[in-house]
């Protein structure tokens, strides 16, 4: 099968990349491409992280971030989205491999803990909610279910993702295109754990102390 | 490209001409308006040192100006396609005294500006009061929607839409807002600061002359914002207290009660008095957004 | 079943109402005449379809110069209005309709009219000027302008249904917020500049990736055209401070619709918040819009100067400081909110030292004619008009950067002239000299030069009689956005003065549309004769001028026919230095080199454009919360983007041999 790294629909291995290459979907153009992206996607966590940190304090009469957090739970979610990477970096390895069951394993058992985390975020909110502490209640909680739910939204879309790499690997197994999306759709995997590490971090941490 | 020194000489000229008439036209315009030009030629000092930064840098600038304008007029038509006698050299395209030159004297009127503006901000920082023998008056202003409220809590009286002061009296400024933001600005005296809900902003202001000096709210604030405008009447000590005396005498009441009723939207309100109640209506107004209404 | 959408809703006063049946009728029109003209395959096989970055500029230039015509109408509206409103008379528009139209004419202008014009100009010249073939993702070029024609229907469509906001282009809170603009004004706003600013992001990586990855063999960075290198530090700019946009307009909807409290004026809101937000973005916006208009005439002054570009080192970095020193400026647009003066001076100071990179821009500008042979064509006369207004508008800049200053003049008329001298006489003057100089490129023909030179006079005096007057009455303490004032003020004489201004703008925008269908109707007269190339199997005869180079070019774009085929470039050029083409002219360089190879393009696609309505359906629903509607929406653009990410990338292949023929038929003076 094709060698995945291949940067032209050429067979020619030593193809010089820096020539002008007339198909659009270049591995190195694409995955520069998704890296700024990822830098925008940055920039509005960044947003959110400041305006959370601007606004953590106002709770308008209403309980602060210390009597609210509980942190076993976010340590739990942390445990889980980290373990999670580590299963996706093996699909890609299997990807590497070519390995067609072994990516799907992996890929299963990443959505399986992706999954576990949004349902553990969400009885997090809905906790807080049935006591009285929803998102119109003050800017601080505002801010938190923001922050954290653009978070999960961010993963919630990356299970969608993965469902449809899943169903792409399976019909189709590795392909020039099918790699390059893993590739692309780890990148995005880690990246969502690193913030979810700020957002442990700056808001959970440091929230309690 | 076919012969175009005609075109080009009128277009010079024409330009010229426009811009010696705009040019022309400033001093005219400050000749026949200038009782009206509130930030030229106003009647405070803190409006006075800002004017007099504005001119300072006006000058400054105009030192880039110039050059700017003369070298594009001579290199306009000198240089023009068909003018053979001008050397041409195509391959003339850098020259480091020049790059020197333009980097470099900028950069030294820009910090020359810089530092002076630094210490004029320092100085005319709106929070900042206003040293003078005599004792600042304080006036708390709250913009409504749609109209400026101006409490006097020492005197205890409070006006809509109207302000009295005392010439050559510091006048200190306590701003917040039960409305969006808005602005206050009496260009005569001096700069403006933002209104806000929730937050106290403070701005020092000083009349020198007396008058009556437009003010208005200089942040759209919805449907009534342009009727936001009211008069500052600044006059001699005694008329300012006999002013006092006055509203105190024949004012309506102003509670907080009485307050909730005015601070419901209503446009283009012609000034009233009040005599003020509560002492604390201030912190009341500002405290309505800052902790939830007690149960 | 509607959401908030009642009858009530379709009813205006009369002049919203003339304004929305003209456009209704206009539109219908246009769409009966393809019918009737069968024109719809075409159409839909040419241009709904295509994924070509030329074809896609066209179309973004197309939808501008509706939105531009929207744009000045709202702009003669309000110097009407404010020319007539003084004393006992109200004038034509209540105060709730003049601000919906103040707030929007800004967001048209910004967003749909330079945003639009600068996206449009860089997809026709980008990719040329690189000597590559498209941009590096063209689907996601032709999504990103189907983002923002939706932007800009949401906007036609806020003025037949509904009204638009009253809080300004920016929408500062709380005035945006749920308690103070309930109704569905501040919401049209939200969806049109967040759909458009979605496509505006996407176009920001794709060019960004296209100029560091695409360019020809030999163009390093520093032989880029300085055109290209303006795009650069742009998209940079977009890059950075659009998710800023993208973020705080996230935050003002879920204030809104659901019930938080960021910017709200209780709850623990912090409304500064929203202005230190929206202005980091705001400032680097202006300037992603300034640098492409510099690039433009570092495009045009040294083709009509006869000259290369003075000084391409230090307008390179005249650019990066540039970039770089509007991150840290923002603050300057509300000095007056009480900041510290340590915090006010800082950043008072670091605005000043911006007009230290843009005055080494005009000097060298000015240089480049220096000693050189200076053609007044059009383009030039803009050049001209901008470097006499653009310094009189920055020197008032300087003086608003002076926080002193901007205490007394913030928010004032003096501020609107100091930006709108920017913005006119910078960003559309660049613009409108690029669109002429770039013009036959793209056509094969000139646009009337005597009907430019009109507009351009009724430009140049209209704007300085419309925004002169404007430096005096913020002196005179005129703040903006009023719709009434006392006729005490004595500011009534030179609201007139304005308003004749802005009727001879209208004279001159007249002339430029009449000039344009002109131009078309007299094609054959206006004909560039340069515009085949003239080709012998073995490479190209290119002398002066034979080849789509009507003004003798230097650079990329004018190596190829006008206008370019589908591959651009035959053969893709190497180069060794800038201003390639006149170095190849004087024989210092083998421009092409090698023979005729297969050229693989991909093939249209419908996707991007359902995208684009889905999002614009989804906007709407969202405007009126017609959930249902939404709901819909949402799920038809989530399954069109896994459908274009799972499907393979078709492409079709031209072959060698059928390059060398359409190569052969424009030197038979058959071209397409």
């Amino acid at each position: 099968m094709t060698d995945p790294f291949l940067v032209h629909h050429t067979a020619d291995p030593t193809a010089d990349t820096s020539l002008p290459d007339p198909h659009q979907d270049t591995f190195s153009k694409t995955v520069l491409g998704f890296w700024c992206y990822l830098m925008t996607d940055c920039l509005l966590f960044a947003t959110l992280f400041i305006t959370y940190a601007v606004l953590h304090n106002n709770t308008f009469g209403g309980p602060s971030s210390k009597e609210l957090f509980d942190l076993s739970t976010a340590f739990l979610e942390t445990m889980i989205l980290l373990a999670s990477s580590v299963t996706c970096g093996f699909a890609l390895i299997a990807a590497v491999k070519g390995n067609n069951r072994n990516i799907l394993f992996w890929l299963a058992i990443t959505f399986l803990l992706g999954l576990s985390f949004i349902i553990l975020e969400i009885d997090e909110f809905r906790h807080f909610v049935s006591e009285g502490h929803s998102w119109t209640t003050s800017a601080f909680l505002s801010a938190f279910f923001t922050l954290v739910g653009t978070h999960g939204l961010h993963v919630t879309f990356g299970l969608l993702w993965m469902g449809v790499m899943f169903a792409q690997v399976y019909w189709q197994g590795v392909t020039i295109d099918t790699f390059r999306r893993l590739v692309l759709f780890s990148l995005f995997w880690h990246f969502l754990d690193l913030i979810w590490i700020f957002i442990f971090t700056f808001v959970y941490l440091l929230g309690v102390i | 490209m076919k012969k175009t020194t005609k075109p080009v000489f009128y277009m010079l000229l024409f330009s010229g001409l426009i811009f010696a008439l705009i040019l022309a036209m400033q001093p005219l315009q400050i000749y026949l308006l200038q009782k009206d030009i509130s930030v030229l030629f106003p009647s405070g000092n803190i409006a006075i040192e800002q004017r007099n930064l504005l001119f300072f840098l006006q000058i400054l600038m105009l030192v880039v100006i110039f050059p700017v304008y003369i070298l594009t007029f001579i290199f306009s038509w000198r240089y023009r396609a068909d003018n053979t006698k001008a050397t041409y050299d195509p391959d003339l395209v850098d020259h480091k005294i020049a790059e020197f030159v333009w980097w470099g004297l900028p950069l030294f009127m820009v910090i020359l500006a810089s530092i002076i503006t630094w210490e004029k901000t320092q100085a005319l920082d709106p929070y900042k009061p206003i040293t003078s023998e005599k004792k600042a008056i304080n006036i708390q202003a709250v913009a409504l929607q749609w109209k400026w409220l101006f409490i006097y809590p020492e005197e205890q009286i409070a006006t809509v839409n109207y302000l009295q002061i005392p010439t050559h009296t510091p006048i200190h400024f306590y701003i917040t807002a039960d409305a969006p933001m808005n602005s206050l600005w009496i260009p005569d005296l001096g700069g403006q600061i933002y209104a806000m809900p929730g937050m106290q902003t403070q701005l020092n202001l000083i009349a020198d002359q007396p008058g009556k000096f437009r003010g208005s709210s200089a942040n759209i604030s919805g449907e009534g914002f342009a009727g936001m405008h009211f008069i500052t009447h600044a006059d001699s000590e005694e008329n300012y207290v006999q002013w006092i005396k006055s509203v105190k005498e024949s004012g309506q009441n102003l509670n907080f009660a009485t307050y909730e009723e005015l601070a419901k939207p209503s446009q283009n309100i012609s000034p009233e008095t009040y005599q003020l109640k509560d002492l604390n209506l201030f912190n009341r107004i500002l405290m309505k957004f800052m902790q939830p209404p007690p149960k | 079943m509607f959401g908030n959408l009642t009858l009530e809703s379709f009813q205006h006063d009369m002049m919203q109402d003339m304004a929305v049946y003209g456009g209704l009728s206009t539109g219908l029109l246009v769409l009966l005449l393809i019918t009737y003209f069968k024109k719809w395959p075409y159409l839909w096989k040419e241009w709904i379809t295509t994924v070509d970055h030329k074809k896609i500029g066209v179309m973004y230039i197309a939808v501008v110069l509706i939105m531009f015509l929207k744009g000045v109408a709202d702009a003669l509206m309000m110097r009407m209005q404010q020319a007539v409103s003084v004393g006992d008379s109200q004038g034509m528009l209540s105060a709730t309709h003049f601000q919906e139209v103040f707030s929007a004419h800004g967001t048209t202008m910004i967003f749909f009219v330079a945003m639009g014009f600068m996206f449009g100009i860089m997809n026709l010249i980008i990719p040329l000027q690189i000597g590559a073939r498209d941009v590096a993702f063209p689907f996601l070029n032709a999504l990103s302008f189907w983002l923002f024609t939706a932007g800009a229907m949401l906007t036609l469509l806020s003025l037949a249904i509904g009204h638009f906001s009253v809080s300004g282009w920016l929408a500062y809170a709380p005035l945006s917020g749920l308690e103070y603009s309930p109704n569905e004004g501040v919401d049209y706003w939200i969806w049109m500049v967040q759909i458009s600013g979605v496509g505006t992001t996407l176009s920001g990586v794709n060019f960004l990736v296209t100029i560091l990855k695409m360019r020809c063999p030999g163009m390093t960075l520093m032989k880029m055209p300085i055109f290209v290198w303006s795009a650069l530090c742009s998209m940079v700019l977009v890059i950075m401070a659009f998710p800023i946009l993208t973020a705080t307009l996230l935050m003002l909807t879920v204030d809104r619709y659901l019930g938080m409290h960021f910017f709200t004026a209780g709850g623990g809101g912090n409304p500064m918040m929203y202005v230190n937000l929206i202005w980091a973005w705001g400032h680097p916006e202006v300037y992603i819009l300034i640098m492409p208009a510099f690039g433009i005439f570092s495009e045009v002054v040294p083709t009509f100067s006869e000259k290369r570009l003075f000084g391409y080192v230090s307008m390179v970095w005249a650019l990066i400081v540039i970039t770089i020193l509007s991150f840290i400026v923002w603050l300057h647009h509300f000095f007056t909110m009480g900041a510290s003066a340590n915090v006010n001076a800082f950043f008072g100071v670091m605005t000043i030292l911006i007009a230290v990179p843009t005055g080494v821009k005009i000097f060298n500008w000015l240089f480049t004619k220096f000693r050189g042979r200076v053609h007044f064509t059009s383009p030039m006369l803009w050049f001209f008009s901008f470097v006499l207004n653009f310094t009189i508008g920055g020197m008032t800049g300087v003086l608003l950067s002076a926080p002193p200053v901007d205490y007394q003049v913030h928010n004032s008329l003096f501020l609107i002239a100091h930006f709108h001298g920017m913005v006119i006489t910078g960003v559309l003057f660049g613009f409108f000299a690029g669109f002429t100089y770039w013009f036959p490129k793209f056509t094969g023909f000139f646009l009337d030069e005597k009907l430019n030179r009109h507009a351009f006079w009724c430009w140049t005096i209209g704007y300085l009689l419309a925004f002169m007057p404007l430096y005096m009455l913020g002196f005179m303490g005129a703040t903006r956005r009023l719709d009434h004032y006392e006729a005490s003020t004595g500011w009534h004489p030179l609201f007139v003065m304005a308003a004749i201004g802005a009727f001879i703008i209208v004279a001159g925008a007249t002339i430029q549309f009449i000039g344009l269908f002109w131009s078309i109707y007299n094609r054959k007269k206006n004909m560039d004769p340069t515009k085949s190339l003239f080709s012998n199997s073995s490479g190209l005869n290119l002398k002066t001028g034979s080849m789509g180079d009507p003004w003798n070019g230097r650079s990329l774009e004018w190596a190829t026919h006008s206008p370019p085929p589908i591959y651009n470039f035959a053969i893709i050029p190497t180069v060794d230095q800038t201003d390639p083409l006149w170095a190849y002219k004087r024989g210092q360089l083998k421009l092409f080199q090698g023979g005729y190879e297969d050229i693989h393009l991909p093939i249209n696609t419908p996707v991007a454009m359902y995208i684009g309505l889905a999002s614009l359906v989804f906007g709407f629903a969202m405007t009126w919360q017609i959930h249902w509607l939404a709901i819909i929406s949402f799920i038809a653009i989530l399954f069109l983007t896994i459908y274009r990410l799972s499907c393979k990338n078709e492409h079709e292949t031209i072959s060698a041999a059928e390059v060398a023929k359409i190569e052969k038929s424009y030197s038979q003076g058959n071209a397409a």
